[in-house]
């Protein structure tokens, strides 16, 4: 990814406190300023309300900070399946969102033609595999050595296949997951907490804890088996991986597998909350914003990235949203992203990328 | 044998630039032009003007706009059409707040709007580029879209909440509302994207086009050979937005007539334009109209050329087919011809060059 630019900024205000301290100043001049010419409220609308609001009510806030919290769950899950494909093969796998889609609806579909729920999820498994060596034979192989953005036209490609796909198979009619056959718990947990009542869903607490459970068994493939030493070894340099013997085919397979694997589970998880259906593909974009606060390349990253966007925007809806007519979840991930952008370039985790003449 | 270029001599160096350097070129563009005034309206049935032509003609003039700042200045956007939706409601308040103005001109106007929201949404272009450019157009076409929804001053505070295209007249004919024709349509599309194809075609060949080629091809030389980054990329969102914004007018005008409009300019519709680019070929203004004409002629002839065929498949089935069919046609054409259409179309005169004898 040569092509992401981190042009130096002009070195005016080099020292990035002395920024962050003009900034500040900047903002609370502008406040004092504001707040005397405020005849409408507009401002106190949006600078001191809000947070009266959260003070007065802790309990609103926390219930509302656990909503984030579980959709960052979900977005962090998405963001995970880009990292894994993006680090090992350098393809911006926009394919992820749907092939989230199509592992949740084969899942389904295996379950009401009658194949027990076990069963089924270890027969989608295979599905996903059989994705992966398809991807891998008839999309990668033969873009070798094409420009990124050739690559990611091609995810796009897999994409659509497999909405055509999928809705062939399957219908395009929104399914019910089948959480209880799979032990996954549901109903609610009341919590008195900050003298009010926070309800939490047990299937978000789990989804948590599987995500967490997930990403620890991942860190451990990457770092103590063979297959993850030489994963890692891609992701540091194809011609370098392939000079000791790695056989780049074999590697890929294993990614998009792998993020196969991610994908059932985030399929399974955010099944049991909604319903399965192709709505997941707009949400999946939402992975884009995490990413770039998380980094391209790394699996820390996506996991904070998603929380702060989904908290970020769960928080912007419900306290800021009801200002300009609500429904600023739909973009407000992205200029949380844009304006990090400005000052972070390569993400909280991410590698620094240095452009060359 | 028929298409060389022995014997044409060039004497001046205008001749030396043309953009269709060989007689047979020129003459192949008169032809298509000639086919699309009068054979088109005259033996083509009303349907397959008003839902084959139109929509091409009008997805092509967005390719071009899209292809301008990512075919020739390498800019990625996937908020194709949030810009063609600020174009068509800034049209829909443009032709209510001054009806007597001919809504040609207006729609012509209405690209100037769209195309400062682009510079504006451009802006972080300055600092980002590839999929991080993405991401900011993605912010654009959310943001726009929710706009279209919540700001209920942009469609006049209708009850539907959606355009309602008043009728329009030139000479006393409609051009738009329910009572013009397809065939009124067609020629004000045509005329529109003929003529802006032109300035188009001048501009990419131009000062601008080529400081958009540098900045493509590498930013850094470009600034030292003198090339404005700044200037470069704002005017490249400025110009591919005022396309799109044009066609984005055209569409919910000409073609669609009124209805969701909020709907019409999704995230969907920016991927197609997208893959239109793509596919018809990255910095080629021909390669726009081929992409246009493979994604948006596709489906409609699967839908009714398979039946045709003997292919039972109908309704939901046949858009899944399609489905399908795009997408292993996308990668198809990825492995086989990364350089689209436009590619093949050059390879194929230059073979139609050297036949009959090759060698």
């Amino acid at each position: 990814m040569s092509d992401i630019a981190t042009r130096p900024a002009p070195s005016l205000l080099a020292s990035p406190l002395v920024k962050f301290g003009l900034i500040v100043a900047a903002i609370v001049v502008a406040l004092a300023i504001g707040v005397r010419l405020d005849t409408s409220n507009t401002l106190y609308a949006i600078f001191v309300d809000p947070f009266q609001q959260m003070v007065q009510a802790p309990d609103l806030l926390v219930q509302t900070v656990w909503e984030g919290l579980v959709s960052g769950v979900l977005y962090a899950l998405i963001a995970l399946g880009f990292v894994l494909i993006f680090k090992a093969s350098g393809v911006f796998n926009f394919a992820q969102g749907i092939m989230v889609v199509f592992a949740a609806l084969t899942l389904v579909g295996l379950y009401e033609k009658g194949v027990p729920a076990f069963l089924a999820v270890i027969i989608t498994l295979g599905v996903m595999f059989a994705l992966a060596v398809t991807i891998e034979r008839v999309v990668l192989r033969p873009l070798v050595n094409q420009p990124d953005i050739i690559l990611f036209m091609a995810t796009f490609g897999i994409t659509y296949f497999l909405i055509g796909f999928g809705e062939a198979l399957f219908g395009g009619n929104p399914k019910q997951m089948i959480a209880e056959q799979l032990y996954l718990p549901k109903g609610a947990v009341d919590l008195q907490i900050l003298g009010g009542l926070v309800s939490l869903q047990k299937i978000d607490i789990a989804a948590a804890l599987i995500a967490s459970l997930m990403i620890a068994a991942l860190a451990a493939f990457f770092q103590y088996t063979r297959i993850g030493r030489a994963l890692r070894a891609v992701a540091d340099s194809h011609k370098a991986a392939l000079s000791v013997g790695i056989s780049l085919n074999q590697i890929w397979v294993i990614v998009w597998f792998t993020a196969g694997i991610v994908a059932l589970i985030t399929g399974i998880m955010w099944g049991a909350r909604s319903d399965v259906s192709f709505a997941l593909e707009i949400v999946a974009l939402k992975a884009l914003p995490v990413l770039i606060l998380g980094g391209f390349t790394s699996i820390p990253g996506a996991i904070v990235g998603g929380l702060i966007i989904g908290i970020g925007e769960k928080l912007g809806e419900f306290y800021w949203g009801p200002l300009v007519g609500g429904g600023i979840e739909s973009w407000l991930a992205y200029f949380i992203a844009l304006g990090f952008l400005l000052f972070r370039p390569q993400g909280l985790f991410g590698d620094k990328i240095i452009e060359r003449i | 044998m028929l298409y060389r270029e022995a014997g044409q001599y060039k004497s001046s160096y205008a001749s030396d630039m043309a953009v269709f350097p060989l007689k047979e070129d020129r003459i192949g563009i008169a032809v298509i032009l000639a086919i699309a005034l009068v054979a088109v309206p005259f033996l083509g049935s009303d349907f397959f003007i008003a839902s084959v032509m139109i929509p091409f003609l009008i997805f092509s003039l967005a390719a071009i706009g899209l292809n301008i700042l990512t075919g020739y200045t390498g800019l990625i956007s996937l908020g194709t059409a949030a810009f063609m939706g600020v174009g068509a409601y800034s049209c829909y308040k443009l032709t209510t707040l001054f009806p007597g103005v001919n809504i040609i001109v207006l729609i012509l106007l209405s690209g100037l709007f769209s195309a400062g929201i682009g510079v504006l949404f451009g802006l972080p272009s300055l600092r980002i580029k590839g999929f991080y450019l993405a991401v900011a157009t993605l912010a654009a076409q959310f943001f726009l879209q929710w706009a279209f929804v919540r700001v209920p001053w942009l469609f006049n505070y209708n009850a539907s909440g959606a355009i309602e295209v008043p009728q329009r007249t030139l000479f006393d004919i409609p051009l738009t509302g329910a009572a013009a024709t397809p065939e009124t349509r067609y020629f004000v599309c045509l005329g529109l994207v003929v003529v802006l194809t032109w300035f188009a075609s001048n501009i990419v060949h131009g000062k601008l086009g080529r400081s958009w080629m540098a900045v493509r091809d590498m930013d850094i030389a470009a600034e030292l050979m003198g090339i404005k980054l700044l200037n470069a990329k704002l005017m490249a969102f400025a110009v591919s937005s005022y396309f799109c914004g044009v066609a984005g007018a055209m569409m919910i005008f000409l073609w669609y007539g009124g209805g969701e409009a909020a709907d019409v300019f999704s995230i969907r519709l920016s991927f197609n334009i997208l893959f239109m680019v793509i596919i018809g070929g990255l910095g080629s203004l021909i390669g726009s109209f081929f992409g246009a004409a493979f994604l948006s002629i596709l489906p409609t002839a699967l839908k009714f050329g398979l039946p045709a065929l003997g292919i039972p498949i109908q309704g939901a089935a046949a858009e899944h087919v399609t489905f399908m069919l795009v997408g292993a046609l996308i990668i198809t054409f990825l492995i086989v011809e990364p350089h689209g259409l436009a590619r093949l179309w050059q390879i194929g005169k230059q073979k139609l060059r050297t036949w009959p004898f090759p060698y």
